[in-house]
């Protein structure tokens, strides 16, 4: 990492607790790279997580950060945002985190277009809890909780989000680091609520658990099991016809499936306000 | 003169939370809790405040702690389900020292059991519902100017002791509608919460001292085991923050204790009742009085921490503790306990989704005091066979 990411992190919070392989390292080298670029002031910047491996990220950053509950980190940030719109708020959630215990906050989120980012570190797995199964762990792949393989099929996040009506969606991989930071950097800019699936390596749980227990054989298997990069807003995909919105795909698309401008929530509820306070101001 | 106005104990908790400055409020309807809701979806826009109903009452309890963090002073109202949803997050807010409030009119339970009906079975949920040893302040009302005065107090104290407040009125007082004196700015006291003097260097939980994010400092809040600086510790640090946390709100006992007193200078009967039940308790005072029993009431308005000083006195006094509740013996634990076997305590308790009447808290005290004169008769003449 470059010299000039370091002032985002708490040095004195080093090492953290990931495992030797995992691939959220990746993810938070890409989300500073993406800070910083974007040139946000780091006093304004609030990082927001749930529970979990992913959870565990804002401690290292030197951004306001909050450490909430299992699943209910939009729910904190909502509140957070609404409260002072000011704060740039960007919330790291685990699968299981956002889609599982935290679906409700989930789909409600993308369907009230608060100006978010969600950012989800998306490990087919529980990790912290020792490699139990996900609703994201794809059918028939092993877990503590499913030593024989899942019956269970899993929930694409993506199609989750588009589904709920979030306006910005994307998805990519910790391989794919090169272009994770700069979809980021759309994400965060996105007005509105933008949801990003990150698809991560766990080779201590979900590897051991499914013969990639290797990093690097895990890394791989990211690239193996996705599809390359497609951008909605580049006229390379029909929704349609895109395997993973089409349902038929071994394969998981990465790239950016919506990026749709309208009005988020915020700028909504300042309308609002605006004409209660003048119905008021005449009612008087 | 003073205004009067006509309102139901709702409509007094809404408009006496924005009286209090509250900036904003999420939440999700639930009977009978929802005309604060619905009085706040207007009121506050109109005020240029933050209203949002979100998707739960984990949503919602969720939202207005991290509201808080941004700033603003929160409030949230719910009933029995919704409280024990928010459980979890009333024990975030009390582990990061929050300020906030959270309102449950309570309604007969468990589960949705009577939606319609007045209860006071959350009593002991109010003070120990989430997990773990934690520090919360419950305060309650039992009727429509109480309720008013009450939910002001409980955002002071949010915000003077950086902890949830949890204010519990019930079905009845919830929907009742009395003419009371309408408080007007000033008359009532409102404390903010304390800026530390400076920014730089702000550490998040090392005192009564708050500051939101953005305002200068960049600091982290976490639910785990924390320090003064908000990062994970274990063992002893562990225990040394929780203690302070606890100890902060256990230790003001006597100075959060809040009390209405009735004829309780000469009384041989203390009744010692809180909420809806301390007005038929009143009654009951009354009708004791014209049979020739020295009745008084203590009507106890702070919950938790328990004021066992103010019972205890009570118990130095009478012979006879009567403890009228709408569940089946809850906070008489806590008065039995603090009355050290001094006098005696009944637990009267209905469930039948009515209130108490004045009759049957009387009809009880009677009961227990010939109980007591027989026992006592009985112990005296075993005492003379064994001499």
């Amino acid at each position: 990492m470059s010299e000039g990411y370091r002032k985002f992190l708490r040095m004195k919070q080093l090492p953290h607790v990931w495992c030797p392989g995992c691939g959220n390292g990746m993810i938070v080298k890409a989300l500073l790279e993406a800070v910083g670029e974007l040139g946000l002031e780091q006093d304004k910047v609030v990082v927001v997580s749930g529970i979990g491996c992913s959870g565990r990220t804002p401690f290292v950053l030197d951004f306001n950060t909050m450490h909430t509950t299992h699943g209910r980190a939009l729910a904190f940030a909502t509140g957070i945002k609404l409260a002072n719109p000011e704060l740039k708020v960007i919330v790291i959630m685990g699968d299981g985190d956002a889609s599982a215990i935290g679906g409700n906050h989930f789909i409600h989120s993308c369907r009230r277009n608060l100006d978010l980012t969600a950012l989800i570190f998306n490990n087919g797995i529980y990790g912290l809890t020792g490699g139990q199964l996900a609703p994201t762990t794809p059918t028939g792949k092993r877990s503590t909780t499913t030593p024989t393989g899942s019956i269970d099929a899993p929930f694409d996040l993506v199609r989750l989000a588009l589904g709920a009506g979030a306006g910005f969606v994307a998805r990519t991989t910790s391989f794919d680091h090169k272009v994770m930071a700069s979809l980021m950097k759309r994400a965060i800019s996105y007005r509105g609520f933008a949801v990003m699936d990150i698809l991560t390596s766990c080779p201590t749980y979900f590897g051991r658990m499914n013969e990639v227990a290797e990093p690097y054989d895990m890394v791989h298997y990211l690239r193996d099991t996705t599809s390359a990069m497609h951008d909605c807003t580049c006229g390379e995909t029909d929704e349609a016809e895109d395997p993973v919105v089409a349902g038929a795909a071994a394969l998981m698309s990465t790239g950016v499936f919506r990026d749709e401008a309208r009005e988020d929530y915020g700028t909504l509820y300042g309308r609002k306000v605006a004409a209660a306070v003048e119905r008021q101001r005449s009612a008087t | 003169m003073k205004s009067q106005r006509l309102v139901q104990g709702n409509e007094a908790c809404a408009h006496a939370a924005m009286y209090a400055g509250c900036n904003f409020y999420a939440g999700y309807p639930i009977t009978p809790s929802s005309e604060v809701m619905e009085i706040l979806s207007y009121e506050l826009p109109a005020r240029g405040r933050v209203f949002i109903q979100m998707e739960d009452e984990i949503a919602s309890i969720s939202a207005i702690i991290g509201a808080a963090w941004g700033g603003a002073k929160t409030l949230t109202a719910t009933s029995g389900p919704g409280f024990s949803l928010m459980q979890e997050g009333i024990g975030y807010a009390a582990i990061t020292e929050t300020p906030c409030v959270i309102v449950n009119c309570q309604r007969w339970g468990p589960s949705t059991g009577q939606p319609t009906k007045g209860a006071q079975g959350d009593v002991m949920q109010a003070i120990w519902g989430t997990h773990g040893d934690h520090p919360v302040i419950v305060l309650t009302a039992s009727n429509v100017r109480d309720t008013f005065e009450m939910t002001v107090r409980a955002f002071n104290l949010a915000e003077k002791h950086r902890v949830p407040v949890i204010l519990l009125i019930d079905e009845v007082v919830a929907h009742m509608r009395e003419n009371i004196d309408w408080p007007e700015p000033g008359d009532l006291e409102v404390i903010e919460r304390a800026r530390p003097a400076e920014a730089k260097g702000f550490r998040p939980f090392a005192g009564d001292a708050f500051l939101p994010f953005g305002a200068g400092a960049r600091f982290h809040v976490t639910g785990l085991a924390h320090g003064p600086e908000g990062f994970a510790v274990s063992d002893e640090a562990a225990a040394k923050e929780l203690r302070r946390m606890v100890g902060k709100i256990m230790d003001r006992k006597v100075e959060l204790a809040m009390a209405d007193r009735y004829l309780l200078e000469d009384a041989e009967v203390g009744i010692v009742a809180y909420g809806i039940t301390a007005r038929p308790a009143q009654a009951a005072v009354d009708l004791l009085r014209a049979e020739g029993v020295r009745a008084g009431l203590l009507n106890l308005k702070t919950l938790w921490p328990f004021p066992d000083h103010l019972v205890a006195e009570v118990s130095e006094r009478v012979g006879l503790i009567v403890s009228p509740e709408l569940n089946m013996g809850q906070l008489v634990r806590e008065i039995e306990r603090a009355a050290a076997g001094r006098c005696a305590v009944r637990a009267v308790g209905r469930v039948d989704g009515h209130l108490l009447t004045p009759a049957q808290i009387a009809t009880e005290a009677m009961d227990a005091l010939r109980a007591g004169a027989d026992r006592g008769m009985a112990e005296r003449s075993a005492e003379g066979v064994r001499a």
